[in-house]
């Protein structure tokens, strides 16, 4: 148990490498930091997977049968001596206030530990290369090395608040990636916004938190899934129902879903290996973690369910749609990004968690792939990132052509690539669950698949097919990257194309190992689900019959031929495209301009929300309200307070006024006048001269003597 | 013979009453500081006198220790006279009494 005993060590290792590089980073070699850094990651790797191996084998002995693994450090925030505690919210029983450093592996932790570690591991390597040449190199592997660090927190986190710790880690490491290139005013601009943007989504998570600790007591995955798995809470309790929207809300932040999404595409700014790390494989799948990490009380509020379901598909489709005409090649794959967070999200919320989850895992392969190709390209183009300068790339650099080529498949849901797998038992879920309830989302999913092939085969025939559209400086230096660069692209196109077969369906002759090794995690809520779907059915009268084979085997062939349709659109389109070539959206203009604007939603904030554009002359959101507080407090705040000081100066005013002719005047002077005037007959004796004084002294004394001798 | 032989303490009495007298006098008429200061020197040994005289009359000792305090007294005194004397003159470039005459109201 060397593995699952030291697990800690896992996080650590990343966090001594961002340590040291910070620390010494400006003075080591180039190759000390990377053999640092990226050797932290790869020693990460195989502990991870040593661990996970270790856990399987623990899981599987009868006494701990599918139980996850957990291991308390010592508590971190509260005490575990009982006297810091708080009243429940039915005010009869206190818990104690309290959060652990502490560990949880489970089948759901173990699936990120491997793929964050590996596609990590990748990434770094992938980055020595394509940072060789750029300034702040020890700046980016610490940076990259403190991410790993909090995403690892993250995802081995056994408790809400630790989870936390990581959560807010990741979305710092984030935010200075972004920032890398910091004397860029739009890297700057676009940091800041995936920082405040993810800040709202925090409270979210937050409260939802403070609703979960005051609901259950505790803050513990093991101790929050076994009370809501105890009966004693009814579906679709209020205060869980609360919590679970705001934890989602949380979930809607770092995943970038409708409706704050708007910092991913902008995150584009950051290094590309940052963009494929951070921006598609790892932290945005943190939401979806969390989501599937409080399964339990997500099935216990069917309306949180269902609004992760519809927000899910509305962002699927929402961004698909904005992806087809976008021409920055990073932008595409950012807006394909949000669209599969949106299919894994209407996964979970309609109960597919072993599919989402699946989803999240095959999209961290082929989307990794494609944005270190897409870093690749940009590499060979010379910094160039739109696809309307490019063109005619699949012979100059074939490695990256064919490896970016198999990812594409894969994400146009093209068997037997991984997308393939995932992305059909989705939408197969989808058609099924509650009784068909949700076959509208499934159109609306089926429809995000068309345009899914469509814009990423746009996308690899602007890049590497028809006419070359660059100038001929540009052209000249075009050269296949440098071995550390194209093997991580190998290494994931292999992921891409094998990793689907780890959920084979059953439909297929497969044993769908993928979601037999969730089961543990979700079992119990599949079942809930799907009583919950049985009675949905007889009450709408349905027959379970409809649960068959054959539909999923049509449901099956169209989603192929959705990302065969897709493809073909995009052959035609852009095969030959040259210089000026036309658009086929284009042909409607306002549609073809209302999505080249993103539907004008980062103008529609600016009105509404951070009050950047004015509406008329009047000013709403943020800045409104800033404006709105300044005009409150100069005319009102400090109205009352001149006015204030204004009475005090009036009363003053009649208080010297009295002062100085009532007091001073008659009462303190008149005394001093009388004393005055009655004194001059008595200073009339006053000479001043010491021998009158003596003179009328001794006529004095001679007086007495006169007096008392003769008297 | 004897009448005039025998020095009584009545003269002693009469001696320091005429000298006390021209002390009097002179300081209540003399204008300058250093003469009144002479004078109030004479007043003080008018009075050793006595003090001196009365102690011979009564045969004891408190007397003529006494007259040794005022003699003290008056060193100090003429002392601390003639010191502001010097820091008058030295403002008014004069010593006589009827132009010091700011000691009033």
């Amino acid at each position: 148990m060397l593995f699952l005993d030291h697990i800690w060590l896992i996080p650590l290792l990343p966090a001594f490498g961002a340590t040291l590089t910070f620390f010494f980073g400006r003075k080591l070699q180039k190759a000390t930091v990377s053999a640092v850094c990226a050797g932290a990651i790869v020693v990460a790797f195989l502990f991870a997977c040593g661990a996970v191996w270790q856990y399987t084998n623990w899981a599987s002995t009868p006494e701990n049968f599918h139980r996850p693994y957990q291991t308390i450090l010592y508590t971190w925030l509260g005490t575990d001596t009982g006297h810091l505690t708080y009243v429940l919210h039915h005010g009869k029983r206190t818990a104690p206030f309290q959060a652990d450093v502490g560990f949880l592996l489970d089948p759901l932790s173990s699936i990120w530990l491997l793929f964050v570690t590996g596609v990590g591991m990748l990434i770094h390597i992938y980055s020595i290369g394509y940072m060789a040449h750029e300034g702040g190199y020890y700046r980016f592997f610490g940076y990259l090395n403190l991410f790993m660090f909090s995403m690892l927190t993250l995802i081995l986190a056994n408790n809400y608040v630790l989870l936390f710790v990581g959560w807010e880690g990741v979305g710092l490491c984030s935010y200075l990636l972004i920032g890398f290139y910091f004397h860029r005013k739009s890297a700057s601009d676009a940091a800041n916004k995936a920082f405040i943007v993810n800040r709202i989504g925090d409270a979210g998570f937050l409260l939802g938190m403070f609703f979960v600790a005051w609901y259950f007591g505790s803050l513990r995955f093991t101790d929050v899934t076994r009370l809501a798995h105890s009966g004693q809470f009814a579906i679709g309790d209020p205060i869980i129902t609360a919590a679970t929207l705001l934890l989602f809300v949380g979930a809607c932040g770092k995943s970038a879903q409708l409706p704050l999404y708007i910092w991913l595409p902008d995150a584009m700014e950051g290094p590309t290996p940052v963009s494929a790390l951070i921006h598609a494989a790892t932290m945005v799948t943190a939401g979806i973690y969390m989501v599937a990490r409080s399964n339990a009380l997500f099935v216990l509020a069917p309306t949180s369910m269902k609004t992760v379901a519809i927000v899910g598909a509305l962002t699927a489709i929402f961004a698909a749609s904005i992806g087809l005409v976008q021409n920055d090649i990073k932008r595409v794959l950012a807006y394909s990004t949000v669209s599969q967070l949106g299919y894994m999200f209407l996964a979970l919320g309609v109960g597919a968690f072993s599919a989402g989850v699946f989803h999240v895992f095959t999209h961290a392969f082929f989307k990794a792939l494609l944005f270190l190709g897409a870093g690749s390209v940009i590499h060979a183009m010379s910094g160039e990132q739109d696809m309307r300068n490019m063109g005619d790339l699949h012979r100059r650099i074939p490695v990256t052509h064919w490896t970016m080529f198999i990812a594409t498949l894969a994400i146009a849901g093209i068997p037997p690539f991984a997308g393939f797998f995932s992305k059909d038992e989705i939408l197969w879920q989808t058609w099924t669950s509650e009784g068909g309830a949700y076959r509208l989302l499934w159109v609306v999913g089926y429809f995000t698949a068309l345009m899914t092939a469509f814009y990423m085969f746009r996308l690899m025939y602007l890049s590497f097919h028809g006419r070359p559209r660059m100038s001929h400086e540009v052209e000249h230096h075009i050269h296949e990257s440098p071995t550390s660069m194209t093997g991580p692209l190998v290494v994931l196109a292999v992921c891409s194309l094998f990793a689907g077969f780890l959920g084979w369906p059953h439909s297929l002759g497969g044993s769908d190992r993928f979601a037999k090794f969730l089961e543990p995690v979700f079992a119990r809520e599949a079942q809930v689900l799907t009583e919950q779907g049985r009675a949905a059915q007889v009450a709408a009268g349905e027959k379970e019959a409809e649960r068959t084979t054959s539909i999923e085997y049509l449901l099956m062939f169209l989603s192929v031929a959705a990302g065969v349709v897709g493809w073909g659109m995009a052959w035609k389109a852009y095969r030959h495209a040259d210089r000026g070539y036309v658009e086929p959206i284009a042909a409607a203009p306002p549609l073809y301009k209302w999505l080249l604007n993103k539907y004008y939603v980062d103008e529609g904030y600016d009105y509404v929300f951070t009050g950047r554009r004015k509406i008329g002359d009047t000013r709403l959101g943020a800045l409104g309200l800033g404006e709105a507080s300044a005009w409150f407090d100069s005319n009102i705040v400090d109205g009352l307070v001149n006015g204030a000081g204004w009475i005090t100066r009036l009363t003053a005013t009649i208080s010297s006024w009295w002062d100085k002719w009532v007091i001073d005047g008659v009462g303190v002077n008149g005394p001093a006048i009388l004393a005055r005037m009655l004194s001059y007959p008595v200073r009339l004796f006053e000479w001043g001269l010491v021998q009158w004084y003596a003179l009328v002294m001794t006529a004095g004394l001679v007086g007495f003597v006169f007096y008392y001798v003769y008297h | 013979m004897d009448a005039v032989l025998h020095i009584s303490t009545l003269h002693y009495l009469v001696l320091g009453a005429a000298l006390f007298l021209l002390g009097v006098i002179g300081v209540l008429t003399r204008r300058n500081v250093v003469v009144v200061l002479m004078s109030i020197e004479l007043i003080l040994n008018a009075v050793n006198l006595n003090l001196v005289a009365f102690s011979r009359y009564w045969g004891g000792l408190h007397g003529q220790v006494f007259a040794i305090f005022v003699i003290t007294d008056a060193a100090a005194e003429a002392a601390v006279g003639l010191g502001i004397l010097i820091a008058f003159f030295r403002n008014k470039e004069t010593v006589n009494m009827d132009e010091v005459n700011l000691l009033k109201w």
